[in-house]
Parts: structure tokens; sequence; C-alpha cells
């Protein structure tokens, strides 16, 4: 099963795509990973929909109004300048020290934090066109990953001027987010369709999702540093949320790369994708019923 | 290159669970399977069986009409061909082109311009960027839109919509046509033009499915009939035999 292209560019009227659909029940594990695998390819071959779908979702979000996304810049920049006054005071650091960590903590978490909660609505509010043609599902996870990349790409205005502000610009050892970034993507689809998927299926996991990355926020090194925990700062890595944000916080800051914090990134990716995977291969071809 | 047209259906089931209530409840699921009730649930779960051993084949150059009362399974069979539901029971092989005529105003946004939505359908069907102003042009000059091209759909009248909507599901010349109902509606001096463009599309395709309740069309359009009733295949044969079993059905139930 698959779509093939057909070429186009001759035939007067454009023709549709030309499809093998072949199903049968009761399919054996390996023709189920198969199907869901050419879901993933097929996905990733209309990723020029998918971004399409993503940018229009910033956009329509905030039509008619002057600034568009740059709302989010504002508001984040708000955020960060009130929470960083009051917390510098009560950690009692200095701001040239606080400011430009909670600035990139924040930004990267509310990226965290904004996927987390709109993955699990990436099915269903596409719900409309899953009934009406057959499109490959990753598409939806691939057009949630694109508008919140979008949202982090206009909040890492409020990281540069902080930075620049207090001169913390990173050396060029900051490249070594290059690969965190990476994992992030790979992650962030895995936890889409997941989400995504349970969601459809089970309507009240949404509320307990969100309390659980408000708790996550509390207990994950995002406004607080992990140095303030003095000697319990060795079980952090066991934090997953800890572990991924510091693969990109780390190198920014000019840490040191830290062989704990991405053993503990790459088993928990690992863990997600594969259980992803499974729940995927399953689900799959439910998902029509479900939203 | 393309394949030969083709459709097998062999013995298929589709049923729905229903998620009403509890059954959409995670906490619901749990707790029945902590004290170890799911086993029995999912016996005793409730589906509505939407087709139950449906089987047909159809080859290029056939035109099969779809009858049968309101929840006989129509639309379903219709979204099973274009693959949005896999079967739970037996075999479905399509092969060919497909365009699936199930909702006008798929993946439309209102609040964006016609423009914009024509080129977002050209994307959903996956259209190479190059063919998209064709599309467009296509599209403007049969809805009629004229400067309303470059407004937000929702300045525009209900009859509009609609000519956006029929003008962009037909402007894709498949092998397999696959139609519901729906585009049967509209004004009547859009329908007469909208006639014209369907039937060149029909034409067009080597396999047309259409499901309908007007009986006019069918016998028009339609070389053989399948005539569901509850997810079942009650009749299948020509055109005219399964039209006068069906009508006089329902004269004697009347």
């Amino acid at each position: 099963m698959g779509y093939r292209r057909v070429d186009m560019t001759s035939a007067a009227p454009p023709l549709a795509r030309t499809v093998v659909l072949e199903f049968q029940a009761d399919l054996s594990t390996a023709a189920r990973s198969r199907l869901a695998r050419n879901d993933v390819l097929e996905g990733l071959r209309l990723w020029r929909l998918a971004w399409t779908l993503g940018w229009l979702d910033i956009r329509l979000r905030y039509r008619g109004s002057m600034l568009g996304p740059f709302w989010l810049t504002i508001s984040t920049g708000v955020m960060v300048l009130a929470l960083g006054a009051l917390y510098a005071r009560l950690f009692r650091m200095e701001a040239r020290e606080y400011l430009p960590f909670l600035a990139l903590s924040q930004v990267l978490w509310a990226y965290m934090s904004t996927l987390v909660s709109e993955a699990c609505t990436t099915f269903t509010l596409a719900e409309g066109v899953i009934r009406s043609v057959r499109m490959p599902m990753f598409v939806f996870a691939l057009r949630t990953l694109v508008r919140d990349l979008l949202v982090l790409a206009h909040n890492v205005v409020v990281i540069l001027v902080v930075f620049a502000i207090y001169d913390a610009w990173p050396g060029w050892g900051a490249l070594m987010v290059i690969p965190g970034l990476a994992l992030w993507i790979c992650d962030s689809l895995a936890l889409t369709v997941l989400l995504g998927g349970l969601c459809a299926r089970f309507r009240d996991i949404i509320p307990i999702v969100n309390s659980l990355m408000q708790i996550g926020f509390f207990v994950t090194p995002v406004i607080w540093k992990p140095a303030q925990l003095g000697e319990y700062a060795v079980y952090l890595p066991l934090n997953p949320l800890y572990d991924l944000l510091e693969v990109v916080r780390g190198p920014i800051l000019g840490e040191p790369l830290s062989a704990l914090v991405w053993l503990g990134a790459l088993v928990f990716s690992g863990l997600l994708c594969t259980a992803t995977w499974a729940f995927f291969i399953r689900a799959r071809g439910r998902l029509a019923f479900w939203v | 290159m393309q394949t030969e047209a083709r459709i097998d259906v062999e013995a298929v089931s589709v049923s729905f669970p229903l998620y009403h209530g509890s059954a959409r409840s995670l906490k619901k699921t749990v707790a029945a399977a902590a004290t170890g009730r799911l086993g029995q649930d999912r016996q005793h779960r409730v589906v509505v069986r939407a087709l139950a051993d449906v089987g047909f084949s159809l080859r290029s150059g056939d035109r099969l009409g779809l009858i049968g009362s309101n929840g006989a399974g129509k639309t379903t069979l219709l979204r099973t061909l274009a693959g949005i539901y896999e079967p739970v029971m037996g075999r479905v092989s399509v092969h060919g082109s497909i365009n699936a005529l199930l909702d006008p105003t798929l993946g439309m946004n209102i609040d964006m311009n016609g423009r914009e939505n024509i080129e977002l359908r050209g994307l959903y069907n996956g259209l190479p960027r190059s063919v998209l102003p064709r599309l467009a042009q296509d599209v403007a000059e049969f809805a009629e839109l004229g400067d309303f091209l470059d407004l937000p759909i929702k300045t525009y009248s209900a009859g509009m919509v609609v000519r956006l909507g029929f003008a962009l599901a037909t402007a894709i010349r498949p092998q397999i046509l696959l139609m519901d109902e729906w585009f049967l509606a509209g004004d009547a001096t859009f329908m007469e033009k909208a006639r014209h463009r369907l039937e060149a599309v029909v034409r067009g395709a080597d396999i047309l499915v259409l499901s309908t309740h007007a009986l006019e069309i069918v016998r028009t359009w339609c070389t053989r009939v399948i005539w569901l009733e509850q997810g079942r295949i009650k009749a299948d044969g020509p055109t005219d035999e399964i039209l006068s079993a069906y009508i006089a059905q329902a004269n004697s139930a009347a």
C-alpha cells in the first residue's frame, strides 16, 4: 500500500494520486509495521502540507493583530523579566548570572509544555480531514511539530535580547546544541503520535497530562538551578524532563557535556520511541474510528 | 505510468466501537482492568456493525450505484473504499488514483481567502506546486467567484461556498471516483452547470461508485446497483432489475 505519484505536468486537469490500497483484517505484526512505516514515509513526503498547515495555525491564531505572533515574544519577554527580577532576589543571585539562565530555560520549557499539551489534540483537531480523505497520520504529527517550532523560533528573540544585554554569548561549544535539538525533534514527533492517539481514544487524558506537566515544571530545574539542590543534584538525571532540557540548555550555557545527562536522555527517548512505535502499529488503522 | 483501475472487496465487515460515556474514559478502563472485568468487557463491548460480509469486484468501465435507506452503510462503504476506514474483517484491494467526494468543505478554512483554500486543497491532494496555478484558474472560473477569490470564505454566500467546494472536488480527475450524494444539492441554475462538469469527470473515470437516494441519477449513470440494508448486501445486479425491486419494496412498505 502506498501513494504513488503520477506525473502531472502534461495532464490538463490535475490528476489524483495513484493509490494502491491493500487491507486485510488480522494483519501480522510485520504487515502492520510496514503500513505504519509507509504512513511515516508518506507523511514526510507531504512535508509541504504539514508546513503550510502548521504555519496557518499560527497565522490564523494571531489574525488581525498588528504584531501577530510577536505577541508571543512580548509575553515571554515580560514573563522572563518579572520572574527574573523576583527570583534573582529570592535566590540571592546576580541578575547578570540569573537572567540569561532563566530566559533560556523558560523559552525551552515553554516549547516542551506547549508541545505536550498540543500533542493531545493532534488527531482530534484534524477529525474532519481524517474522516473524509485518506491521509498519512504522520502529517498531523508534523503539523503540530511545525507549529510549536515556529512558536519557539519567535521566542528565541527573547533569549537573544537577554544574552545581548548581559553579553552572555556562548562560545563555539554552543554548536553541541545540534545533536540535542535533533533528539528533541525525534522525541517531539514520537510524543505527538503517542499522546495524540491516546487522547483520541481516551478523552480524559488531557487534564492528566496537563497536571503532570505542571508538576514537572516545579520538580525540573527550570527557574531554579541544579546546583541549588546541593548533594541531591545527582538524582536529577532520573527526571526525563531534566535530561531532555539539559541536552539543549547545557551547551548554550557553555557547560561541559554530561555523559549521565546524555545517557538519561537517550534511554528515555529510546523508551518513548519504542512505546510510540508499538502503539502506532496497533492504533494507526483505528484512529479514523476514534477521532 | 498508470495501473489498471480495479476494486476488490471480499467479505468485508466494519464495526464502530461505541465510545459513548464510560468507554471514552481511561479511568473506567483501568478500573475495569484492575478488577478483572476487562476481558468480559471486551467480549461484550457494544459495537455497531456498519458493514457485514460485503463483497464485490469492480473493473475498469464499471459504474456502481449504492442504494438503501439512511444508515444502510453506503457512506461507510465509500469511506472503506477510500481507505479511510480499515476493515476489521475481510479484504479490500483498490488500485488506481482515487478521488472521494465525501465532504464538500474538506480542509477548507473560513478565515482564508479562496485562492489560499485552493492551494491548500492542492497540497492535501499531494499535487506538485507547478499545477497549483492551473488548479486555481480552473476552480475560480467554474465557481464564478470573481473578486471574491481574494476575500475570506466567511464573507461568501452559502451558494458560493457550495460552488467553490464543488469546483475543487471536481477539479481532480481520478481513475476511481467515489461520490456521496451531497453534491447533488444546489440551486437549479448551478445544478445544470455542475452536471456538465460532473459528467465530464464521471466519463473520465474508469470506475464510479455513487451513493445516493436519487434513483434517477442512478438510472442515468450506473450500470450496476448494490442495494444495502443494515450493512449487508440485499441485492446486487443490473440497474433496472435492482431499482424495480427497490421501488416495489418501497411502495409496498408505504
